[in-house]
């Protein structure tokens, strides 16, 4: 059983992908977006969960809010005060958990259905858990509005009237409708300009501390995940590759992935020296299922243990520290380098 | 969608206002597409593709004309008259052949001749007898929509005297009637073939592309059986098992039903790529994720979405229909006479003879080729409005 003060813990989750081929569609083989994923994250935390493209983050997201079916696994989640299994909640529980679990999407214009007004938008969460209606529906909608900063005014207008900065916002209001425990962002600030990311950033932010929100933070851009998380969990080919207090990961790397993406955060400091990491050859192909750890082939520091043994995820820290968990059987040995806390 | 509802400045099409050398937007016109629903933004967006319009008038007219046609037809399609066989067009003047001019139109006396060795009828107008075209004439009586009787026409000629507008038959019956009443069958068969093809087209094309599987694969090697199947020969097939001894009425039932269970495949194709497509939609699975229920999902997201693309391939396939429906009738295995269909019409003009001496007996065919190729206009307009959010 879970302590007591986490919101969600996920164990050994995973989704298969079947490849279908041939007139009668046999399986024959299996992509395996996600492969034994564990997590864990606290109530009011930020979990911050990076990865390069195509590394199973969007979809362990899926996974968790049961958009999709989970091949195996188990996800623990407190609904009102109690641990559930969201893996294996049937359809009228299901529809409980949709009002403790919403999601922020990626693409604000593919998100909003542009044939509804801002009102049937927001309000949808509210009508369909039949939690509000008439005059009570109109305030409850403006309230969000406002919370998300979005003037009442825009009540009847449509999506096709925002930029995509607003757009977000009223997706934002969407997810808060509910006035769930757990929201998972889904790359929600990647498919907007710079200027505009700080301000939904800084919103979630404020958003997060105001009504004790718990995140689940999915994107690739390190800076922005620094910026809004508690923990970083770093993914590869399905796999968490390491797990720490975000500082700690950011200053001291245990993975070699982790330094390999570190290096390609752009610094501040124009006279910092850029030692940028190159990976060498492809990423591993998820239908692969040779033995050995995933990460090898790209790896400086891999030895012969490397391509036989697949790395288990163990803890490296140091009693009384915080939690640090590695899948690098050389961790303790490698010395890594990160990048320094910003001194602003 | 009222005139005032129009924003001064549309961002929306090609063309915009070009209007005046500066635009002005106000506060008023931007709120004004900023609560536009998709239905306005599409009307606005269809405007601006003049031929459509045009066509959707031109439409508008000549089912309204179909609807309306025991008035506006002079005479009764099956009064004959032995002695104007073959009668070619009548003109309509304004100038008789004194040079007098008049602002009511008139037309001379059709005089009929036959040449006393090949018995060939030759018409020469008899400028001595002018029989003026007036409104609102009482003429031969019919029953309006089978409700009322009625002898009220639209216009005519009054005191024995004869309109051909555009010439007569080989039983000298009055094309012009004949064409509108014609028009009322071939039109509307387009219509009820279409809409059974749309119900067949979107249940099994929604099921098919919402549950996937091996529903949808089984549905989907049926379509394509069925349209592999040449048209003409299954067409024919199913058009000869229909009994010849079945009233008119249950004929024209039967020819709609037969058109649309071949149409329905090309619909239900539409609908199923729709549903794949939206069924992956992040909207709607942000409708699910708030616990928004199938049914909800279907109607209130998905439906709306592909609404309008759905009544834009509709449109496009009625041409098809209508042509059908001509086709099978001209060959003589559609509708028959007495019924009046233009494909009906059409088989008068199958030999040579008539061709080359009475090429008025083609008219039936143009009016197939105005109302197909409006229909065509019409649903390119359509289907360019129809996704108003395309980016």
């Amino acid at each position: 059983m879970p302590r007591q003060d986490r919101l969600l813990e996920i164990g050994n989750l995973q989704k298969h992908f079947p490849i279908r081929k041939g007139l009668w569609r046999r399986e024959v083989g299996v992509v395996k977006a996600v492969d034994g994923v564990d997590l864990s994250i606290d109530k009011g935390r930020v979990l911050g969960l990076v990865g390069e493209s195509g590394c199973g983050k969007t979809t362990t997201g899926r996974c968790i809010l049961r958009a999709i079916e989970p091949t195996a696994g188990e996800i623990h989640f407190r609904m009102n005060g109690e641990f559930v299994d969201v893996a294996k909640l049937g359809l009228q529980k299901l529809r409980e958990l949709r009002r403790h679990m919403q999601m922020i999407f990626q693409d604000p214009y593919a998100s909003l259905n542009p044939r509804m007004t801002v009102k049937d938008i927001i309000g949808e969460p509210l009508v369909v858990n039949g939690l509000a209606k008439g005059r009570m529906l109109e305030d409850s909608v403006v309230e969000l509005m406002k919370k998300v900063g979005l003037r009442p005014e825009y009540l009847r207008r449509y999506p096709h009237a925002f930029s995509g900065g607003q757009r977000q916002r009223i997706g934002i209001a969407r997810a808060l409708a509910l006035n769930p425990s757990l929201i998972v962002c889904d790359e929600s600030v990647s498919a907007l300009d710079v200027s505009i990311q700080a301000q939904i950033l800084n919103l979630l932010k404020d958003l997060q501390s105001e009504f004790g929100l718990t995140y689940l933070f999915i994107a690739h851009d390190l800076s922005v995940v620094r910026h809004i998380s508690d923990n970083v969990a770093v993914m590869y080919i399905g796999k968490i590759a390491e797990v720490a207090e975000t500082d700690t990961l950011f200053e001291s790397p245990k993975h070699p992935y982790t330094e390999a993406l570190l290096s390609a955060v752009p610094l501040p400091d124009p006279r910092a020296k850029l030692e940028r990491i190159l990976l060498s050859g492809e990423t591993a192909d998820p239908t692969d299922t040779s033995k050995g750890c995933y990460f090898h082939p790209r790896c400086a520091y891999s030895r012969s243990l490397c391509a036989v043994e697949m790395p288990k995820l163990r803890s490296v820290a140091g009693p009384g520290q915080e939690e640090h968990l590695v899948a690098c059987h050389y961790a303790e040995d490698l010395s890594l380098k990160g990048i320094e806390a910003y001194t602003a | 969608m009222s005139k005032q509802n129009e924003p001064s400045s549309g961002n929306l099409g090609p063309q915009g206002t070009s209007e005046g050398t500066h635009v002005v937007r106000t506060y008023n016109d931007e709120e004004r597409i900023y609560v536009a629903s998709q239905w306005q933004l599409m009307w606005w967006k269809f405007r601006k593709h003049k031929l459509a319009v045009i066509s959707g008038v031109a439409l508008v007219l000549i089912y309204l004309l179909g609807v309306f046609c025991e008035f506006v037809a002079p005479y009764d399609p099956n009064f004959h008259n032995v002695r104007l066989v073959y009668a070619p067009p009548q003109r309509i003047r304004f100038v008789d052949h004194e040079g007098n001019f008049s602002w009511h139109p008139f037309v001379y006396k059709h005089k009929q001749q036959i040449h006393p060795v090949t018995l060939r009828r030759t018409y020469t107008e008899d400028q001595t007898k002018i029989y003026p075209i007036k409104l609102f004439v009482r003429g031969h009586s019919y029953k309006m929509w089978g409700l009322w009787q009625s002898n009220l026409h639209l216009f005519g000629v009054e005191d024995g005297g004869t309109v051909f507008l555009l010439g007569s038959d080989r039983l000298g019956r009055d094309l012009f009637s004949r064409i509108l009443y014609g028009a009322r069958i071939s039109t509307s068969i387009g219509l009820f073939g279409v809409l059974l093809s749309f119900v067949l087209g979107v249940i099994i094309g929604g099921f098919s592309g919402y549950y996937g599987g091996a529903f949808d694969a089984v549905i989907q090697r049926i379509i394509e059986f069925i349209r592999s199947i040449p048209t003409i020969p299954l067409w024919m097939a199913l058009s000869a098992a229909l009994p010849p001894h079945w009233p008119p009425l249950r004929i024209y039932f039967g020819i709609t039903i037969i058109l649309s269970l071949i149409g329905w495949t090309g619909l239900a194709r539409v609908v199923r790529s729709k549903f794949l497509s939206l069924r992956e939609e992040d909207f709607v699975m942000a409708a699910r994720l708030v616990g928004a229920n199938e049914f909800r999902i279907v109607v209130r997201h998905m439906v709306p979405s592909f609404l309008s693309h759905i009544i834009a391939s509709v449109t496009l396939s009625i041409p098809g229909m209508i042509l059908g429906e001509t086709s099978l009738s001209f060959l003589g295995l559609g509708l028959r006479a007495p019924i009046i269909s233009w494909g009906v019409l059409l088989q008068e003009a199958q030999n040579i003879r008539t061709v080359a001496l009475s090429p008025w007996l083609l008219l039936p065919g143009l009016m197939v080729i105005i109302t197909v190729l409006c229909f065509n206009f019409l649903g390119d307009g359509l289907r360019d409005a129809a996704d108003p959010y395309a980016r």
